[in-house]
């Protein structure tokens, strides 16, 4: 077991969790945002940089300070780690361009954005963000692509988390997308045009932040705030399906199907395409009740309860938690 | 006339074959480590030596290899990184393309010091004759019996491969190497875990540039502590630069350590002075991502002493005032240079080189670009200075590999350096955007 302070909260991990975990098993405010990281998902993590801490010291043997943040969610905790997040005025600025840096090529049309209302990146702006753009010059742009008759991606809104990449790699026989080219070039894709066809492809639908991978079943029918989450689940034939999964209502109807997600909007057990896509009537489920949603999120506004807020439970934060960035004067239009 | 412990046969006709290389002292090392030496031994001659890597970071390669882990019964491996890309710099191209039994030699020695029985040359992609060259040189060792079971009846066993990479800058990162090298998209890994200690196949594994590993060859013939003897300070040895840019003599250096620049610069014996007799504006001293430095602060510390071609001489002052002699890259540019369009120069090829993994590089480098080719063509506004400089603030340190500081350092350094010369582009575009157009100094912002 490793003990750490983060925020200057104490808590006990087992070896090897990373700093990001340890952050959840306290959970509440000082958890830092993630935007790639995926914890059902090998592999994935470090590359968005929205959970960057400060190590104020590396361990009780070594008790200096880390040169750079760290990505908390690939950075496995040592005994006597001290961390820094909402306390740390560097690690709220580093975060707000990071904000900046995701948003620069990302579309700010969230009113005609499917995935409006249950967006991580759209959560992740709001909450640590800054409410002007420095940003002139031309955003990237791609065409829509149907990958398959069920889902369909937007590459524009892509932020390159790679979640679905890990998904199709651990969930599925053969994978067929992949990111190609460098850069700000680079794109999910299927080089020779390709369709995503297995049973378990409708989960990169689940687990990507934005609105790249989008349910063509589902696509504009209705705004996810309008619709009721229900939990129900079915003996699905699949043996690695669950089964357990949200029925979104709409009056009587039943609009789409996803699985469950827990409150940092992960998916610890997933479900088949024929749960996904086949089974859109009442009778083909066993209903549970209403579905919590305890993410911070518009949809829990319009519902059951009162929308769970990101409370501070540290006393004192730094001025800058609830500033703009200090370099970023707001930009004239017109200029 | 310095001394030249990796080039001095290198104009030798037929160096390139075992038996020429051979008859000018090749593969002593070879015998003297296998035969005389234990791998630790080797280990601690280059501890000794004080060798600092020369792919670009200065880390002490002896110290690299003390951290290799070494659990029993799995294989480690060592790898030489020949991705050489950065802009300015191509010393290590011309070091194996004319001296492959040199890099040959070096790796078998280094092997074995590592205890290694499988080494890797990732070459960059573009080099292709290169590959062939050393393919050759490896043939003819193994035919001799230095590679291959059984090394002069030693027991030791090694088989050393080259591999091409595809072409990507990046993939000169030593995890976006490994990765590559494992036949995977080359992007960086997160670490920890270091390669020490998971690296190749998740093997303990070193990586080294090819001069680093060249350097192996002396210093296991002389011993280490000869080879410490030339330089200055922490900085021994010979180092090759590559010198390039409005020079009179542009070409490949190599300089021992503590030279001083301006010696380098003006002397005869290596660049001879900036062509056409003009001034000198600006050096990038070791490849295109270390900060530039105006011709007062490369020749003069800012304290006033000279500077040295040192890695701590170079660095001195910090990024305020200094600069690091990197991988050698030297640059050299007259006083007709566009300091803007030479920014914007480099900030193209991070653009273009960004594996697009991390967020802040991939769409930092990206704005970098675009912003400097505003200023560049004339249509830059006078918050674009400080949008840049934060945007170049705002990569730095937060990326997954280096390559997010290498494109942010070298338009921070300018802006701190050059500042004038940015404002002149956003108030004067018209003479700055004309073709040929050359700076008049700060009393035109007056």
């Amino acid at each position: 077991m490793a003990k750490i302070t983060f925020d200057g909260i104490e808590v006990e991990v087992p070896d090897g969790t990373t700093i990001l975990n340890a952050a959840r098993a306290i959970g509440g405010g000082i958890v830092p945002p993630a935007m790639c990281y995926y914890t059902p998902l090998k592999g994935s993590g470090g590359k968005c940089r929205a959970c960057l801490v400060r190590v104020a010291a590396g361990s009780a043997k070594d008790p200096r300070p880390m040169p750079k943040l760290v990505a908390s969610c690939v950075t496995p905790v040592q005994d006597g780690m001290v961390v820094e997040n909402t306390t740390s005025e560097q690690v709220l600025n580093v975060r707000k361009g990071i904000v900046e840096m995701l948003l620069i090529n990302h579309p700010l049309d969230c009113p005609v954005c499917d995935q409006a209302g249950e967006c991580d990146l759209q959560n992740f702006a709001f909450e640590h963000g800054v409410s002007t753009t420095r940003y002139e010059e031309e955003r990237r742009t791609f065409e829509k692509i149907d990958i398959g008759p069920l889902i369909q991606l937007h590459m524009t809104r892509c932020i390159l988390c790679y979640r679905c990449v890990y998904t199709a790699d651990q969930l599925t026989e053969q994978r067929v997308h992949g990111v190609l080219g460098r850069g700000d070039a680079a794109e999910i894709g299927t080089y020779i045009e390709n369709i995503i066809d297995n049973e378990f492809s409708g989960n990169v639908i689940d687990v990507c932040p934005v609105g790249a991978l989008t349910d063509k079943t589902f696509r504009f029918k209705q705004r996810v705030w309008f619709t009721k989450p229900v939990n129900a689940h079915r003996d699905c034939e699949n043996p690695k399906c669950c089964g357990n999964v949200v029925l979104w209502y709409k009056g009587k109807d039943v609009l789409r199907v996803t699985a469950r997600k827990d409150q940092y909007g992960e998916v610890k057990e997933w479900i088949c395409n024929t749960c996904r896509f086949d089974k859109k009537e009442t009778s083909d489920w066993t209903i549970e009740g209403p579905a919590h949603i305890d993410r911070s999120s518009v949809i829990s506004a319009n519902h059951y309860e009162l929308p769970v807020l990101n409370q501070s439970i540290v006393a004192d934060l730094p001025e800058s938690s609830t500033r703009d960035l200090e370099q970023n004067p707001p930009m004239r239009l017109g200029n | 006339m310095g001394r030249k412990l990796l080039t001095e046969h290198i104009n030798v006709e037929g160096i390139d074959t075992f038996e020429v290389y051979r008859k000018h002292g090749g593969y002593r090392s070879v015998e003297k480590a296998i035969k005389t030496m234990t791998p630790d031994e080797v280990v601690e001659e280059v501890k000794k030596s004080g060798l600092r890597g020369r792919g670009g970071a200065g880390f002490p390669t002896g110290m690299k290899w003390s951290f290799l882990a070494k659990p029993e019964g799995v294989p480690r491996y060592l790898v030489c990184n020949a991705d050489e890309s950065e802009p300015g710099t191509f010393k290590d191209r011309q070091l194996m393309s004319k001296l492959p039994h040199l890099l040959v030699e070096g790796m078998i020695t280094s092997s074995y010091a590592l205890g290694a029985n499988t080494s890797y040359i990732y070459i960059r992609g573009e080099l292709l004759y290169v590959l062939r060259i050393l393919e050759k040189a490896i043939a003819e060792a193994y035919a001799n019996g230095f590679l291959g079971k059984n090394i002069l009846g030693s027991g030791y066993d090694l088989d050393l491969y080259v591999h091409p990479g595809g072409g990507a800058y990046i993939c000169g990162e030593e995890t976006a190497l490994l990765e590559s090298l494992e036949g995977k998209r080359g992007n960086p890994r997160n670490k920890p875990p270091f390669p020490a200690v998971q690296g190749l196949y998740a093997r303990p594994t070193v990586v080294n540039n090819v001069e680093s590993i060249a350097a192996v060859v002396p210093i296991v013939n002389d011993g280490g502590d000869e080879y410490a003897k030339i330089g200055v300070g922490k900085s021994t040895g010979t180092k090759l630069i590559s010198a390039c840019g409005h020079l009179n003599k542009p070409g490949i250096y190599e300089i021992e350590l503590g030279v001083p620049v301006e010696e380098f610069i003006y002397s005869d014996e290596y660049c001879g002075g900036i062509w056409k007799g003009r001034d000198l504006k600006a050096v990038v001293a070791g490849g295109s991502s270390v900060p530039i430095l105006p011709k007062e602060l490369i020749l003069k510390t800012a304290a006033g002493e000279n500077r040295l071609m040192t890695y701590e001489s170079l660095s001195d002052g910090g990024f305020v005032t200094g600069t690091m002699l990197g991988s050698g890259g030297f640059i050299a540019m007259d006083d007709t240079t566009c300091i803007v369009r030479n920014t914007w120069n480099f900030s193209r090829f991070y653009h273009h080189e960004s594996c697009g993994q991390c967020s802040p590089c991939r769409e930092g480098t990206g704005w970098l670009e675009k912003i400097l080719h505003r200023l560049e063509h004339g249509h830059g506004s006078e918050r674009d200075i400080d949008v840049l400089a934060s945007v170049a603030k705002q990569i730095e340190g937060n990326t997954i590999c280096p390559l997010g500081e290498a494109a942010a350092w070298p338009v921070s350094a300018a802006i701190r350096h050059f500042r004038e010369e940015f404002e002149w582009h956003i108030r004067y575009p018209q003479e700055a955007t004309r073709p040929g157009a050359v700076f008049p100094g700060k009393a035109v912002l007056a």
